[in-house]
């Protein structure tokens, strides 16, 4: 036989041959999942032609458990869902009781909690990059990025004395002011993390593996991203110029000089930029915040919500009764529904808290960012290779905890 | 006086859908309507053909033991273009609660849909695909009902055996 017998078949995944599908069983203790997360792909040869993410390894509940507490003992709940960002749930769920009740929160406070949002937001973009390089293959990012999330968990350390769980809302302010010397630790990390992600960048922006693995890789529309409910840095990765902090500004971050960063491709690699962008513009909000700190109380003085200062209870009967029926009872909401909505790292954390006028939200919905974008994978994935999968499902930054409550 | 856009908003739905639209309310800048359940899908398809009402933001139930209909059932949808958001109600009542499916409208209803079927029980009509998501396939009962006992899995030590705990009767 001649070489030239050889007919020459067309190369490429397109042209290769119907075959049987075959189910591969991905996770639910698969490294990229960050979590627990079992996804049932459906392949034909290498090609993935559908996807049916089974989630709820982590579900716990929560919804439920806010029915049983209190609106003060349910933020310590709020922070365990997105255990990436807590103080962003911590405020989303607080925002929604002042809303409910229309408490006014001093400036201060929400400088504070302002300063603490755009802490968990650089933190939790940090854990991304190194966990996301980290699946894909730049495994000496992920100790870059540790040591640079170190320095906003030593903060978070140092002003509500735990890392991670911060709970450091209240209803009508924050429950405690900053420690003496904090401020100067923030301004360290502000001046040391832009040369950091520098660094970042330099290793993964013009890398051409990193390129390769994920510039046109996981493209969603405009349209589609719309229509699919994705949110946060994935659907302004497809040109939706859309973030609650800009939209519907919350804690004052209209007094902010920030632009939010809007991609054009909707692919993998936009959904990186965004995130690297929105550090910058982060450490931006958080130099703004330090240098305009307003003075004053970080707690309403509306004592029927937030409680008297310690040392009122020694002089005044009054605050004494007041602390006693805040710590014993709480404090009441009207009959109501509301709905309110912070910018989580992850996408807009909604909830949606129906009140029968007792002490206790009768029903708590939690609108989970996670749980949103996850639901895009179907359609993301259908017609890629099993590796981009990893790419794709890191793209989407979802945390379990969140998406499952 | 300025005219509030979404005053006009429920009196353009009014208008257009009589007898679906059963009373609205502007609670702390909440806008909701009522809708009887059998136009609703006529008028989520007006909402976001007409309207702009393009992004899905969640949907979810409310259960009220002693109501008949028990079940409120909550979609709140948003138009990205307009900043504004409007929260769909309707009711479902028991022994079979069931309400129209939006995921022909909005289709990422999908899971949130599936997440309300699997912790109140409250069936979709036309949903896609409506099996359980957050809870295993096989588990019995609706945990955000009222009447399901918070932390009332039965707990078997290890000198008691299975007989005896009817974990049906705990679970409600």
């Amino acid at each position: 036989m001649v070489k030239s017998d050889v007919v020459q078949q067309p190369y490429g995944p397109e042209h290769e041959p119907e075959t049987e599908w075959m189910e591969l069983n991905m996770g639910p203790h698969h490294p990229s999942t960050h979590g627990v997360l079992r996804v049932r792909l459906k392949l034909d040869g290498e090609i993935v032609r559908d996807a049916d993410a089974d989630i709820g390894y982590l579900h716990t509940g929560f919804e439920k458990s806010f029915e049983d507490k209190t609106y003060t003992q349910g933020i310590t709940f709020s922070d365990r869902m997105d255990y990436l960002a807590p103080p962003i749930n911590n405020v989303g769920f607080v925002s929604a009781v002042e809303k409910l009740i229309g408490v006014e929160v001093p400036p201060r406070a929400q400088a504070i909690r302002v300063i603490m949002m755009e802490l968990a937001r650089v933190s939790s973009h940090e854990l991304w990059l190194g966990t996301t390089g980290l699946d894909l293959g730049v495994y000496s990012g992920f100790f870059y990025a540790w040591r640079d999330r170190d320095l906003a968990l030593d903060l978070n350390e140092a002003y509500s004395g735990v890392r991670m769980m911060t709970s450091f809302t209240r209803v009508g302010g924050v429950a405690w002011d900053l420690p003496e010397g904090w401020l100067d630790q923030l301004q360290r990390f502000i001046d040391v993390m832009p040369g950091r992600i520098d660094d970042f960048e330099s290793m993964l922006t013009d890398n051409p593996i990193w390129r390769q693995r994920t510039e046109g890789v996981g493209v969603i529309s405009r349209e589609d991203a719309i229509e699919a409910g994705v949110t946060g840095p994935v659907l302004r990765a497809s040109g939706v110029d859309y973030d609650v902090r800009k939209a519907f500004p919350y804690c004052g971050y209209e007094q902010y000089d920030f632009e939010v960063p809007v991609g054009a491709n909707g692919d993998c690699y936009d959904r990186y930029r965004m995130r690297v962008a929105e550090m910058r513009q982060s450490l931006r909000i958080l130099q703004q915040a330090v240098d305009n700190l307003p003075d004053g109380p970080w707690l309403s003085a509306d004592r029927k919500v937030a409680l008297p200062p310690r040392a009122e209870l020694s002089k005044s009967m009054e605050a004494v009764i007041h602390h006693f029926r805040l710590v014993s009872e709480g404090f009441k909401g009207p009959v109501g529904d509301v709905y309110a909505f912070v910018e989580s790292p992850r996408g807009e954390l909604g909830f949606y808290l129906v009140s029968d006028g007792t002490n206790k939200p009768y029903r708590m919905k939690v609108r989970p960012p996670s749980f949103c974008n996850l639901q895009a994978l179907k359609k993301l994935v259908q017609g890629v290779l099993v590796a981009d999968v990893i790419a794709i499902m890191g793209s989407l930054d979802f945390i379990l905890g969140d998406c499952d409550r | 006086m300025s005219v509030n856009p979404s005053d006009t908003l429920v009196q353009r739905l009014g208008d257009r859908f009589k007898t679906a639209v059963q009373e609205s309310s502007d609670f702390r800048g909440d806008l909701s309507v009522v809708l009887e359940p059998a136009g609703l899908v006529e008028v989520a398809r007006y909402l976001k053909a007409e309207e702009g009402f393009d992004y899905l933001l969640y949907a979810t139930a409310v259960d009220w033991p002693a109501r008949d209909p028990r079940f409120t059932v909550v979609w709140e949808v948003r138009s990205l273009a307009d900043k504004t958001r409007i929260r769909i109600k309707t009711t479902a009542a028991m022994p079979d609660p069931h309400v129209p499916s939006l995921t022909s409208v909005w289709p990422a209803a999908n899971w949130h849909e599936r997440e309300t079927w699997d912790l109140f029980g409250i069936r979709f009509d036309g949903h896609p695909d409506l099996r359980r998501i957050l809870m295993p396939q096989s588990w019995e009962g609706f945990p955000l009902r009222k009447d399901y006992v918070s932390f009332g899995e039965p707990v078997i030590f290890s000198d008691q055996k299975l007989e005896g705990l009817e974990p049906d009767a705990i679970r409600g």
